[in-house]
Protein backbone atom coordinates (compact mmCIF):
# COMPACT_ATOMS: atom_id res chain seq x y z
CA UNK A 1 0.00 0.00 0.00
CA UNK A 2 1.36 3.33 -1.37
CA UNK A 3 0.87 6.50 1.22
CA UNK A 4 -1.96 8.45 -0.08
CA UNK A 5 -1.28 11.97 -1.92
CA UNK A 6 -2.46 13.67 1.02
CA UNK A 7 -1.08 16.98 -0.79
CA UNK A 8 -3.80 16.29 -3.39
CA UNK A 9 -6.78 15.58 -1.04
CA UNK A 10 -5.74 19.09 0.62
CA UNK A 11 -6.76 20.50 -2.81
CA UNK A 12 -10.12 19.29 -2.39
CA UNK A 13 -11.93 22.55 -1.39
CA UNK A 14 -10.18 24.19 -3.71
CA UNK A 15 -10.59 22.64 -6.58
CA UNK A 16 -14.35 21.62 -5.89
CA UNK A 17 -14.45 25.49 -5.91
CA UNK A 18 -12.61 25.91 -9.15
CA UNK A 19 -15.30 23.00 -10.82
CA UNK A 20 -18.02 25.94 -9.73
CA UNK A 21 -16.33 28.85 -11.08
CA UNK A 22 -15.87 27.29 -14.90
CA UNK A 23 -19.79 26.49 -14.54
CA UNK A 24 -21.13 29.94 -13.45
CA UNK A 25 -18.24 31.38 -16.15
CA UNK A 26 -19.63 29.23 -18.83
CA UNK A 27 -23.80 30.30 -17.67
CA UNK A 28 -22.94 33.81 -17.48
CA UNK A 29 -21.90 34.08 -21.42
CA UNK A 30 -24.89 31.58 -21.94
CA UNK A 31 -26.84 33.74 -20.22
CA UNK A 32 -25.67 36.85 -22.19
CA UNK A 33 -25.33 35.32 -25.64
CA UNK A 34 -22.19 34.23 -26.13
CA UNK A 35 -21.43 31.27 -27.79
CA UNK A 36 -18.81 28.76 -26.46
CA UNK A 37 -16.17 27.25 -29.48
CA UNK A 38 -12.65 25.14 -29.12
CA UNK A 39 -10.10 25.99 -31.44
CA UNK A 40 -7.37 24.00 -31.97
CA UNK A 41 -4.60 24.19 -29.20
CA UNK A 42 -2.08 22.85 -31.58
CA UNK A 43 -0.99 25.62 -34.25
CA UNK A 44 1.39 26.29 -37.58
CA UNK A 45 2.17 29.51 -35.66
CA UNK A 46 1.03 32.37 -32.66
CA UNK A 47 1.06 35.71 -33.11
CA UNK A 48 4.51 36.26 -32.76
CA UNK A 49 5.21 38.51 -29.42
CA UNK A 50 8.61 39.10 -28.28
CA UNK A 51 8.41 38.56 -24.68
CA UNK A 52 6.10 35.09 -25.05
CA UNK A 53 7.63 32.32 -26.18
CA UNK A 54 5.61 28.99 -27.82
CA UNK A 55 6.30 25.54 -26.87
CA UNK A 56 7.63 23.55 -30.00
CA UNK A 57 4.88 20.61 -30.74
CA UNK A 58 6.60 18.52 -33.69
CA UNK A 59 6.60 21.62 -36.46
CA UNK A 60 3.99 23.42 -35.06
CA UNK A 61 3.27 25.11 -31.94
CA UNK A 62 1.33 24.75 -28.44
CA UNK A 63 -1.29 27.82 -28.44
CA UNK A 64 0.17 30.69 -26.35
CA UNK A 65 -3.87 32.39 -26.89
CA UNK A 66 -6.45 31.39 -28.78
CA UNK A 67 -6.74 34.57 -30.44
CA UNK A 68 -6.03 34.07 -34.08
CA UNK A 69 -8.69 31.67 -34.60
CA UNK A 70 -11.20 33.18 -32.36
CA UNK A 71 -10.65 36.65 -34.27
CA UNK A 72 -11.09 34.50 -37.80
CA UNK A 73 -14.33 32.94 -36.06
CA UNK A 74 -15.48 37.11 -35.55
CA UNK A 75 -14.66 37.99 -39.44
CA UNK A 76 -16.74 35.08 -40.72
CA UNK A 77 -19.48 36.52 -38.32
CA UNK A 78 -19.61 34.84 -34.99
CA UNK A 79 -20.14 38.19 -33.16
CA UNK A 80 -20.31 36.73 -29.78
CA UNK A 81 -18.04 34.10 -28.53
CA UNK A 82 -16.15 32.53 -25.49
CA UNK A 83 -13.66 29.90 -25.31
CA UNK A 84 -11.91 28.05 -21.59
CA UNK A 85 -9.05 26.31 -23.15
CA UNK A 86 -5.27 25.59 -21.68
CA UNK A 87 -2.38 27.29 -23.16
CA UNK A 88 1.49 27.23 -22.71
CA UNK A 89 3.94 29.48 -22.77
CA UNK A 90 7.20 28.50 -22.31
CA UNK A 91 9.44 28.64 -19.00
CA UNK A 92 6.82 30.95 -17.51
CA UNK A 93 7.30 29.61 -13.73
CA UNK A 94 5.88 31.33 -10.55
CA UNK A 95 4.18 31.58 -7.87
CA UNK A 96 1.67 33.18 -10.47
CA UNK A 97 2.66 31.73 -13.03
CA UNK A 98 2.50 27.97 -14.74
CA UNK A 99 3.49 26.75 -18.36
CA UNK A 100 0.18 25.22 -18.81
CA UNK A 101 -2.37 27.38 -17.76
CA UNK A 102 -6.40 28.14 -18.00
CA UNK A 103 -7.13 30.79 -20.22
CA UNK A 104 -11.00 32.31 -20.68
CA UNK A 105 -11.29 34.35 -23.40
CA UNK A 106 -14.29 36.24 -24.74
CA UNK A 107 -14.83 38.29 -27.65
CA UNK A 108 -17.08 41.35 -29.13
CA UNK A 109 -18.13 42.25 -32.14
CA UNK A 110 -19.06 45.66 -32.99
CA UNK A 111 -17.92 46.74 -29.90
CA UNK A 112 -14.92 48.60 -28.17
CA UNK A 113 -12.72 47.86 -24.91
CA UNK A 114 -15.40 49.93 -22.66
CA UNK A 115 -17.85 47.40 -23.00
CA UNK A 116 -15.40 44.67 -21.88
CA UNK A 117 -14.97 46.61 -18.91
CA UNK A 118 -18.52 46.39 -18.10
CA UNK A 119 -18.24 42.62 -18.82
CA UNK A 120 -15.60 42.29 -16.08
CA UNK A 121 -17.71 44.15 -13.55
CA UNK A 122 -20.90 41.96 -14.53
CA UNK A 123 -18.93 38.79 -14.61
CA UNK A 124 -17.29 39.35 -10.97
CA UNK A 125 -20.48 40.45 -9.67
CA UNK A 126 -22.15 36.94 -10.60
CA UNK A 127 -19.61 35.38 -9.20
CA UNK A 128 -19.10 37.29 -6.16
CA UNK A 129 -22.35 37.80 -5.02
CA UNK A 130 -21.89 38.85 -1.44
CA UNK A 131 -19.95 41.85 -3.34
CA UNK A 132 -17.03 41.42 -0.97
CA UNK A 133 -14.12 39.65 -1.18
CA UNK A 134 -10.60 38.96 1.30
CA UNK A 135 -7.67 38.21 -0.61
CA UNK A 136 -4.43 37.80 1.37
CA UNK A 137 -5.75 40.19 3.94
CA UNK A 138 -6.93 42.76 1.62
CA UNK A 139 -10.60 43.47 1.92
CA UNK A 140 -11.87 43.96 -1.62
CA UNK A 141 -15.34 45.61 -2.55
CA UNK A 142 -16.32 43.91 -5.85
CA UNK A 143 -19.51 46.07 -6.62
CA UNK A 144 -19.04 48.54 -10.05
CA UNK A 145 -18.26 50.34 -11.02
CA UNK A 146 -14.71 49.46 -10.72
CA UNK A 147 -11.89 51.86 -10.24
CA UNK A 148 -10.52 53.26 -14.10
CA UNK A 149 -7.43 54.65 -14.28
CA UNK A 150 -5.13 55.37 -17.01
CA UNK A 151 -1.44 53.67 -16.84
CA UNK A 152 -0.09 57.13 -16.72
CA UNK A 153 -1.78 58.18 -13.83
CA UNK A 154 -1.32 55.58 -12.27
CA UNK A 155 2.62 55.78 -12.71
CA UNK A 156 2.44 59.59 -11.23
CA UNK A 157 0.06 58.36 -8.54
CA UNK A 158 2.21 55.43 -7.10
CA UNK A 159 5.61 55.48 -8.71
CA UNK A 160 9.16 57.62 -8.65
CA UNK A 161 8.93 58.38 -12.06
CA UNK A 162 6.91 58.82 -14.48
CA UNK A 163 5.51 56.68 -17.11
CA UNK A 164 7.55 58.69 -20.07
CA UNK A 165 10.55 58.36 -17.68
CA UNK A 166 10.86 54.53 -17.15
CA UNK A 167 10.47 54.02 -20.82
CA UNK A 168 12.97 55.71 -21.70
CA UNK A 169 15.50 54.48 -19.09
CA UNK A 170 14.15 50.72 -20.18
CA UNK A 171 13.24 50.38 -16.73
CA UNK A 172 9.29 49.76 -17.18
CA UNK A 173 8.84 46.36 -15.78
CA UNK A 174 10.95 46.70 -12.38
CA UNK A 175 8.87 50.04 -11.81
CA UNK A 176 5.36 48.79 -12.53
CA UNK A 177 6.27 45.46 -10.84
CA UNK A 178 7.75 47.00 -7.37
CA UNK A 179 5.88 50.35 -7.08
CA UNK A 180 2.49 50.22 -9.22
CA UNK A 181 1.16 46.74 -9.37
CA UNK A 182 1.28 46.16 -5.53
CA UNK A 183 -1.39 48.99 -5.32
CA UNK A 184 -3.72 48.14 -8.04
CA UNK A 185 -7.04 47.16 -7.01
CA UNK A 186 -6.77 47.08 -3.37
CA UNK A 187 -10.09 48.85 -2.18
CA UNK A 188 -11.70 47.90 -5.37
CA UNK A 189 -11.06 46.81 -8.60
CA UNK A 190 -8.93 48.44 -10.62
CA UNK A 191 -9.35 48.85 -14.23
CA UNK A 192 -5.69 50.15 -15.81
CA UNK A 193 -6.29 51.58 -19.14
CA UNK A 194 -4.36 53.16 -21.99
CA UNK A 195 -0.90 51.57 -23.24
CA UNK A 196 1.73 52.87 -24.80
CA UNK A 197 1.38 51.72 -28.52
CA UNK A 198 4.51 49.83 -28.02
CA UNK A 199 3.00 47.88 -25.53
CA UNK A 200 0.26 46.79 -27.29
CA UNK A 201 0.82 44.15 -30.21
CA UNK A 202 -2.94 43.52 -31.22
CA UNK A 203 -4.73 46.32 -29.82
CA UNK A 204 -6.39 49.46 -31.97
CA UNK A 205 -4.71 53.48 -31.40
CA UNK A 206 -7.02 55.31 -29.63
CA UNK A 207 -8.40 57.67 -32.11
CA UNK A 208 -7.05 61.02 -31.42
CA UNK A 209 -4.64 60.27 -29.18
CA UNK A 210 -2.34 58.21 -31.84
CA UNK A 211 0.88 57.75 -28.52
CA UNK A 212 -2.10 55.14 -26.67
CA UNK A 213 -3.01 51.45 -27.90
CA UNK A 214 -6.68 50.80 -26.45
CA UNK A 215 -5.71 48.19 -24.23
CA UNK A 216 -6.59 47.45 -20.31
CA UNK A 217 -5.73 45.51 -17.73
CA UNK A 218 -7.52 43.90 -14.59
CA UNK A 219 -6.74 44.12 -11.15
CA UNK A 220 -7.61 42.84 -7.47
CA UNK A 221 -5.71 42.71 -4.66
CA UNK A 222 -2.63 43.67 -6.38
CA UNK A 223 -3.04 40.31 -8.81
CA UNK A 224 -3.27 40.67 -12.13
CA UNK A 225 -6.34 39.18 -13.48
CA UNK A 226 -7.04 39.63 -17.50
CA UNK A 227 -5.70 42.14 -20.49
CA UNK A 228 -8.02 43.07 -22.85
CA UNK A 229 -8.15 45.28 -26.42
CA UNK A 230 -9.81 46.79 -28.25
CA UNK A 231 -9.14 44.77 -31.59
CA UNK A 232 -6.94 45.94 -34.51
CA UNK A 233 -8.38 44.90 -37.90
CA UNK A 234 -6.13 46.41 -39.87
CA UNK A 235 -4.49 44.35 -42.48
CA UNK A 236 -1.61 46.05 -43.64
CA UNK A 237 -0.79 47.61 -40.02
CA UNK A 238 -0.70 44.07 -38.30
CA UNK A 239 1.32 42.73 -40.69
CA UNK A 240 3.99 46.07 -39.67
CA UNK A 241 3.52 45.15 -35.94
CA UNK A 242 4.11 41.42 -36.86
CA UNK A 243 7.14 42.19 -38.85
CA UNK A 244 8.41 44.45 -36.18
CA UNK A 245 7.94 42.07 -33.17
CA UNK A 246 9.30 39.10 -35.45
CA UNK A 247 12.68 41.36 -36.51
CA UNK A 248 13.25 41.96 -32.51
CA UNK A 249 12.37 38.35 -31.98
CA UNK A 250 15.54 37.36 -33.97
CA UNK A 251 17.61 39.94 -32.90
CA UNK A 252 17.35 38.62 -29.55
CA UNK A 253 18.62 35.36 -30.33
CA UNK A 254 14.95 33.35 -30.56
CA UNK A 255 13.60 31.37 -32.66
CA UNK A 256 12.57 32.33 -35.88
CA UNK A 257 8.70 32.13 -36.62
CA UNK A 258 6.28 32.16 -39.18
CA UNK A 259 3.70 34.49 -39.66
CA UNK A 260 -0.31 33.38 -38.85
CA UNK A 261 -1.04 33.90 -42.66
CA UNK A 262 -4.57 33.27 -42.80
CA UNK A 263 -5.39 34.78 -39.75
CA UNK A 264 -3.78 37.85 -41.74
CA UNK A 265 -5.65 37.11 -44.97
CA UNK A 266 -9.10 37.23 -42.90
CA UNK A 267 -8.19 40.13 -40.87
CA UNK A 268 -9.74 42.55 -43.25
CA UNK A 269 -13.09 40.83 -42.49
CA UNK A 270 -13.07 41.51 -39.26
CA UNK A 271 -15.42 44.15 -37.91
CA UNK A 272 -14.51 46.77 -35.33
CA UNK A 273 -14.25 44.39 -32.32
CA UNK A 274 -13.08 43.83 -28.48
CA UNK A 275 -11.48 40.75 -26.87
CA UNK A 276 -10.13 39.84 -23.33
CA UNK A 277 -8.02 36.99 -21.81
CA UNK A 278 -8.74 36.20 -18.35
CA UNK A 279 -6.50 33.61 -16.38
CA UNK A 280 -8.84 31.21 -15.09
CA UNK A 281 -6.15 30.05 -12.51
CA UNK A 282 -5.48 33.64 -10.61
CA UNK A 283 -9.28 34.18 -10.52
CA UNK A 284 -9.77 31.17 -8.82
CA UNK A 285 -6.50 32.24 -6.12
CA UNK A 286 -8.53 35.79 -5.68
CA UNK A 287 -11.62 33.46 -5.11
CA UNK A 288 -10.24 30.90 -2.76
CA UNK A 289 -7.67 33.01 -1.56
CA UNK A 290 -4.57 31.00 -2.15
CA UNK A 291 -1.29 32.27 -1.80
CA UNK A 292 0.16 30.66 -4.68
CA UNK A 293 -1.24 28.97 -8.43
CA UNK A 294 -0.13 25.72 -7.26
CA UNK A 295 -2.61 26.07 -4.52
CA UNK A 296 -5.83 25.63 -7.05
CA UNK A 297 -4.32 23.14 -9.70
CA UNK A 298 -4.49 19.65 -9.24
CA UNK A 299 -1.19 19.10 -10.57
CA UNK A 300 1.78 21.47 -11.09
CA UNK A 301 4.53 20.59 -13.32
CA UNK A 302 6.85 19.45 -10.64
CA UNK A 303 4.54 16.86 -9.28
CA UNK A 304 4.23 15.20 -12.60
CA UNK B 1 26.31 29.08 -17.01
CA UNK B 2 23.13 29.12 -15.95
CA UNK B 3 20.46 31.57 -17.62
CA UNK B 4 17.53 32.98 -15.91
CA UNK B 5 15.45 30.28 -16.88
CA UNK B 6 17.75 28.05 -14.49
CA UNK B 7 17.55 29.95 -11.75
CA UNK B 8 15.43 28.09 -8.87
CA UNK B 9 15.25 27.81 -4.98
CA UNK B 10 18.60 25.77 -4.10
CA UNK B 11 20.95 26.44 -7.05
CA UNK B 12 24.12 27.36 -6.41
CA UNK B 13 25.42 30.69 -8.59
CA UNK B 14 28.65 32.64 -8.23
CA UNK B 15 27.80 36.75 -7.88
CA UNK B 16 30.47 39.20 -7.57
CA UNK B 17 33.06 36.41 -7.27
CA UNK B 18 31.74 34.74 -4.01
CA UNK B 19 29.46 31.85 -4.18
CA UNK B 20 25.99 31.82 -3.20
CA UNK B 21 22.54 29.80 -2.92
CA UNK B 22 19.16 31.23 -3.90
CA UNK B 23 16.97 30.74 -0.69
CA UNK B 24 13.49 32.32 -1.98
CA UNK B 25 12.63 32.46 -6.08
CA UNK B 26 10.11 34.30 -8.15
CA UNK B 27 9.57 34.63 -11.84
CA UNK B 28 6.97 38.05 -12.78
CA UNK B 29 6.22 39.79 -16.10
CA UNK B 30 4.61 42.92 -14.80
CA UNK B 31 2.62 44.49 -17.40
CA UNK B 32 3.12 41.63 -19.96
CA UNK B 33 6.81 43.25 -20.89
CA UNK B 34 9.85 41.69 -20.14
CA UNK B 35 10.01 38.67 -16.99
CA UNK B 36 11.82 39.36 -13.96
CA UNK B 37 13.28 36.85 -12.29
CA UNK B 38 12.78 38.07 -8.17
CA UNK B 39 15.60 36.44 -6.37
CA UNK B 40 16.69 36.16 -2.64
CA UNK B 41 20.31 34.54 -2.16
CA UNK B 42 21.93 34.33 0.73
CA UNK B 43 26.39 35.03 0.55
CA UNK B 44 27.41 31.12 1.27
CA UNK B 45 30.40 32.82 3.04
CA UNK B 46 29.16 35.62 4.73
CA UNK B 47 25.72 34.03 5.35
CA UNK B 48 24.62 37.60 4.29
CA UNK B 49 20.78 37.76 3.14
CA UNK B 50 19.15 40.55 0.12
CA UNK B 51 17.07 39.89 -2.91
CA UNK B 52 18.43 40.85 -6.10
CA UNK B 53 16.09 40.96 -9.03
CA UNK B 54 17.55 39.99 -12.86
CA UNK B 55 16.11 40.17 -16.63
CA UNK B 56 16.20 37.51 -18.80
CA UNK B 57 18.93 37.39 -20.76
CA UNK B 58 21.52 37.64 -18.04
CA UNK B 59 24.36 34.40 -17.39
CA UNK B 60 25.33 33.08 -14.24
CA UNK B 61 28.73 31.09 -13.43
CA UNK B 62 27.78 28.10 -11.58
CA UNK B 63 29.62 28.11 -8.23
CA UNK B 64 32.78 25.87 -7.97
CA UNK B 65 31.92 23.65 -4.78
CA UNK B 66 33.37 20.51 -3.54
CA UNK B 67 32.77 18.15 -0.66
CA UNK B 68 35.31 16.94 1.01
CA UNK B 69 36.01 13.86 3.32
CA UNK B 70 37.54 15.52 6.45
CA UNK B 71 38.00 14.55 10.03
CA UNK B 72 38.08 17.30 12.89
CA UNK B 73 40.96 17.63 15.03
CA UNK B 74 41.49 20.54 17.20
CA UNK B 75 40.83 23.76 17.88
CA UNK B 76 43.75 26.53 18.21
CA UNK B 77 44.03 29.95 17.12
CA UNK B 78 43.19 30.19 13.50
CA UNK B 79 39.88 28.37 14.26
CA UNK B 80 39.02 24.63 14.13
CA UNK B 81 41.39 22.57 12.42
CA UNK B 82 40.29 19.88 9.74
CA UNK B 83 41.88 16.85 7.90
CA UNK B 84 41.35 15.31 4.49
CA UNK B 85 41.00 11.99 5.11
CA UNK B 86 42.68 11.48 1.79
CA UNK B 87 44.96 13.83 1.37
CA UNK B 88 46.04 14.46 4.91
CA UNK B 89 45.83 18.23 3.55
CA UNK B 90 44.54 20.04 6.77
CA UNK B 91 42.39 23.43 6.46
CA UNK B 92 40.98 25.66 9.05
CA UNK B 93 37.42 27.29 9.62
CA UNK B 94 36.53 30.01 11.70
CA UNK B 95 34.14 30.21 14.41
CA UNK B 96 31.77 32.48 12.63
CA UNK B 97 31.81 30.43 9.40
CA UNK B 98 30.64 27.04 11.99
CA UNK B 99 28.41 29.24 13.87
CA UNK B 100 26.36 26.73 16.24
CA UNK B 101 27.79 23.80 14.74
CA UNK B 102 30.75 23.80 16.78
CA UNK B 103 29.32 22.88 19.73
CA UNK B 104 28.65 19.07 18.41
CA UNK B 105 32.46 18.87 17.12
CA UNK B 106 33.82 16.09 19.30
CA UNK B 107 37.47 14.90 18.36
CA UNK B 108 38.37 12.65 15.47
CA UNK B 109 35.03 12.76 14.54
CA UNK B 110 34.39 12.80 10.48
CA UNK B 111 32.34 15.56 8.56
CA UNK B 112 31.51 16.52 5.37
CA UNK B 113 33.04 20.15 4.34
CA UNK B 114 32.29 22.53 1.68
CA UNK B 115 35.36 23.90 0.00
CA UNK B 116 34.99 27.23 -2.14
CA UNK B 117 38.09 26.77 -3.62
CA UNK B 118 41.24 26.15 -1.21
CA UNK B 119 38.59 27.97 1.45
CA UNK B 120 36.22 25.83 3.69
CA UNK B 121 32.57 27.49 3.98
CA UNK B 122 30.55 24.64 5.19
CA UNK B 123 30.07 21.97 7.61
CA UNK B 124 28.00 18.73 7.56
CA UNK B 125 27.58 17.18 10.65
CA UNK B 126 26.73 13.50 11.76
CA UNK B 127 22.85 13.48 12.67
CA UNK B 128 23.70 12.83 15.88
CA UNK B 129 26.07 13.24 18.53
CA UNK B 130 26.95 12.21 21.53
CA UNK B 131 27.53 14.80 24.30
CA UNK B 132 28.34 14.63 28.07
CA UNK B 133 26.53 16.93 30.27
CA UNK B 134 28.74 18.94 32.31
CA UNK B 135 26.46 21.23 34.20
CA UNK B 136 22.37 20.86 35.10
CA UNK B 137 20.72 21.62 38.29
CA UNK B 138 18.59 18.65 39.99
CA UNK B 139 14.48 19.38 38.52
CA UNK B 140 13.14 21.11 41.65
CA UNK B 141 9.55 18.86 42.06
CA UNK B 142 6.57 20.44 41.40
CA UNK B 143 8.45 23.32 39.01
CA UNK B 144 5.63 22.51 36.46
CA UNK B 145 6.54 26.01 34.44
CA UNK B 146 8.90 24.43 32.01
CA UNK B 147 7.13 21.09 31.77
CA UNK B 148 9.22 18.23 32.35
CA UNK B 149 12.24 19.70 31.34
CA UNK B 150 15.56 21.58 32.81
CA UNK B 151 18.31 23.29 31.20
CA UNK B 152 21.90 22.17 30.80
CA UNK B 153 25.21 22.40 29.30
CA UNK B 154 27.14 19.81 27.43
CA UNK B 155 31.06 19.34 27.60
CA UNK B 156 31.27 21.62 24.85
CA UNK B 157 29.40 25.01 25.88
CA UNK B 158 26.30 24.09 24.24
CA UNK B 159 22.92 24.79 26.12
CA UNK B 160 19.94 22.88 25.68
CA UNK B 161 16.44 21.35 27.44
CA UNK B 162 16.96 17.97 29.05
CA UNK B 163 14.13 15.61 30.60
CA UNK B 164 14.72 15.96 33.76
CA UNK B 165 16.14 12.65 34.58
CA UNK B 166 19.13 13.50 33.07
CA UNK B 167 21.67 14.36 35.29
CA UNK B 168 25.80 16.03 35.08
CA UNK B 169 27.84 13.53 33.75
CA UNK B 170 25.65 12.05 31.95
CA UNK B 171 26.14 11.02 28.42
CA UNK B 172 23.50 11.93 26.05
CA UNK B 173 22.23 11.86 22.28
CA UNK B 174 22.01 15.61 20.35
CA UNK B 175 20.20 15.86 16.88
CA UNK B 176 22.91 18.56 15.49
CA UNK B 177 20.14 19.17 12.64
CA UNK B 178 17.79 20.32 15.49
CA UNK B 179 20.11 20.95 18.34
CA UNK B 180 17.48 19.31 20.32
CA UNK B 181 17.90 16.17 22.95
CA UNK B 182 17.36 12.86 21.60
CA UNK B 183 17.99 10.16 24.64
CA UNK B 184 20.51 8.86 27.31
CA UNK B 185 23.06 6.99 26.20
CA UNK B 186 24.25 3.66 28.00
CA UNK B 187 27.71 3.17 28.51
Amino acid sequence: MVDPNWGLTAKRQRLMRRAMILAEIRAFFVTNGFLEVETPQRIPANAPELYIDPIPSGNWALLTSPELCMKRLLAADYPLIFQLCHCWRNAERGSKHLPEFTLLEWYRAHSDYHQLMLDCEHLLTRLVPSGQLNYQGYLVDITPPFERITLEQAFSNYAPLSLDQVVEQNCFEEHYGQYVEPQLGRNKPTILYDFPTSMAALARIKPKEPQHAERFELYIAGLELANAFSELNDESEQRRRFDNDEQQRRSAGKQPYPLPEPFLRELTNMPESAGIALGIDRLVMLLTDAKTIDQVVAFTPEEL
Amino acid sequence: MYSCSDLKKGLKVMIDEEPHVIVGFDFTKPGKGQALYKCKLRNMITGSLFDRTYRSGENFKPAPLEERDMQYLYKDDTGFVFMDTKTYEQISISEETLADDKYFLVDNMEVKILMFGEQGIGITLPIFVNLRVTQSDPWVKGDTAAGNNKPATVETGYNLQVPSFVDEGVLIQIDTRTGAYVTRVKE
